[in-house]
C-alpha cells in the first residue's frame, strides 16, 4: 500500500524537482543579463523528466554494471547539469553577453506557472487518498 | 530546494546593480569636478560585472569584479580665466559622458526591478509548497 502510494506521488515529485532546478537556471540568466561574455543555459524539460522517470542515466552519467542476477542496480545519481545546453543567442550582443532579458522573464514565469500546477496535483492527490482513508 | 538559492542569486545581482547606481551617482555628480584632493580632475569610473558560482548545484550570481577608470580622454575647455587653467589658458574637466551615464543608470534600475520580481515570484511558489497538501 505504502509503496503505491509512493509510486503515485512520485511522478509530481520527480517533475517538481525539475520545475525547481529550472527555475534555479533561468533565475542565474535573469541575473547575469547584464555580465560580459555570460552565456545563457537551460535544459529541456521533457528529456530531463523522461531520464528521471526512466531512471536511465542522463548523458555523461554513470550506472552501476550488474553481472550478476542479486547484484543491485543502483538509481544513478540524477543531475540537470549535464542536460544543460547553451542557448541559440537570436540577437548577437556586442560584449559576448547571450541573455535575451524578455524571453528569460517569459520562461522564468511560465516554469513557475507550471510549478504551482505540479503542487495543485500533489494536493489533489493526496486529498483524494485522504478521502479514501478516512472514507 | 533549489528556490531557496534564487534569493542569493537575485540578491548578487541586486548588490551589483546597486554598486553600479552608485558610481552613475558619483559619476553625474562630478560631471564637472577640475580638481580633486589629489589634485587632477575627476575621472569617470566604471564596474566590471563578473558571473560567480552561487551553491553547489550550478546557479550563477553576480559579483563587481573590479572598478575601473574610464580609459577616455579627458575633456578639454578653453577658459583663460579659470584659475586651473593651464599656461596656453585651457582648463581639463572630467571625462563623464552624461547622456552614457543616464543610460547606464536606466539599465541599472531596470534590472535591478526584473530582480525584484524574481524574488518576489520565487517567495510566492516557496509560501505556496509550504501550504502543499492542505
Amino acid at each position: 500500500m505504502l509503496n503505491r502510494l509512493d509510486d503515485m506521488l512520485n511522478f509530481h515529485a520527480q517533475a517538481l524537482r525539475l520545475r525547481d532546478q529550472r527555475q534555479q537556471v533561468l533565475a542565474s540568466n535573469i541575473a547575469n543579463a547584464d555580465t560580459p561574455n555570460y552565456k545563457a543555459r537551460d535544459f529541456d524539460f521533457r528529456t530531463a523528466l523522461t531520464s528521471a522517470m526512466g531512471g536511465q542515466p542522463a548523458q555523461g552519467g554513470t550506472a552501476l554494471a550488474t553481472t550478476a542476477p542479486g547484484h543491485l542496480n543502483g538509481s544513478p545519481e540524477l543531475s540537470t547539469s549535464s542536460f544543460l545546453q547553451y542557448r541559440n543567442p537570436s540577437q548577437g550582443n556586442v560584449d559576448g553577453n547571450t541573455v535575451d532579458v524578455d524571453a528569460e522573464r517569459a520562461a522564468f514565469a511560465e516554469n513557475a506557472v507550471q510549478y504551482e500546477f505540479n503542487l495543485t496535483r500533489v494536493s489533489s492527490q493526496i486529498k483524494s487518498m485522504l478521502a479514501v482513508i478516512q472514507g | 530546494m533549489s528556490l531557496f538559492n534564487i534569493f542569493n542569486v537575485a540578491g548578487s545581482a541586486m548588490n551589483a546593480q546597486s554598486q553600479r547606481l552608485n558610481t552613475v551617482a558619483s559619476n553625474l555628480a562630478n560631471a564637472d569636478s577640475a580638481t580633486s584632493a589629489n589634485g587632477t580632475p575627476y575621472k569617470a569610473k566604471q564596474v566590471v560585472f563578473a558571473a560567480a558560482p552561487v551553491g553547489e548545484n550550478g546557479a550563477t550570481g553576480v559579483n563587481v569584479a573590479a572598478v575601473i577608470e574610464d580609459p577616455s580622454p579627458m575633456k578639454t575647455v578653453y577658459d583663460p580665466k579659470n584659475p586651473l587653467a593651464d599656461d596656453k589658458g585651457y582648463v581639463t574637466l572630467p571625462n563623464v559622458n552624461v547622456v552614457e551615464e543616464m543610460v547606464n543608470m536606466i539599465s541599472a534600475s531596470r534590472s535591478y526591478q526584473s530582480n525584484v520580481e524574481m524574488m518576489s515570484t520565487t517567495k510566492t511558489l516557496l509560501l505556496k509548497t509550504l501550504n502543499l497538501g492542505q
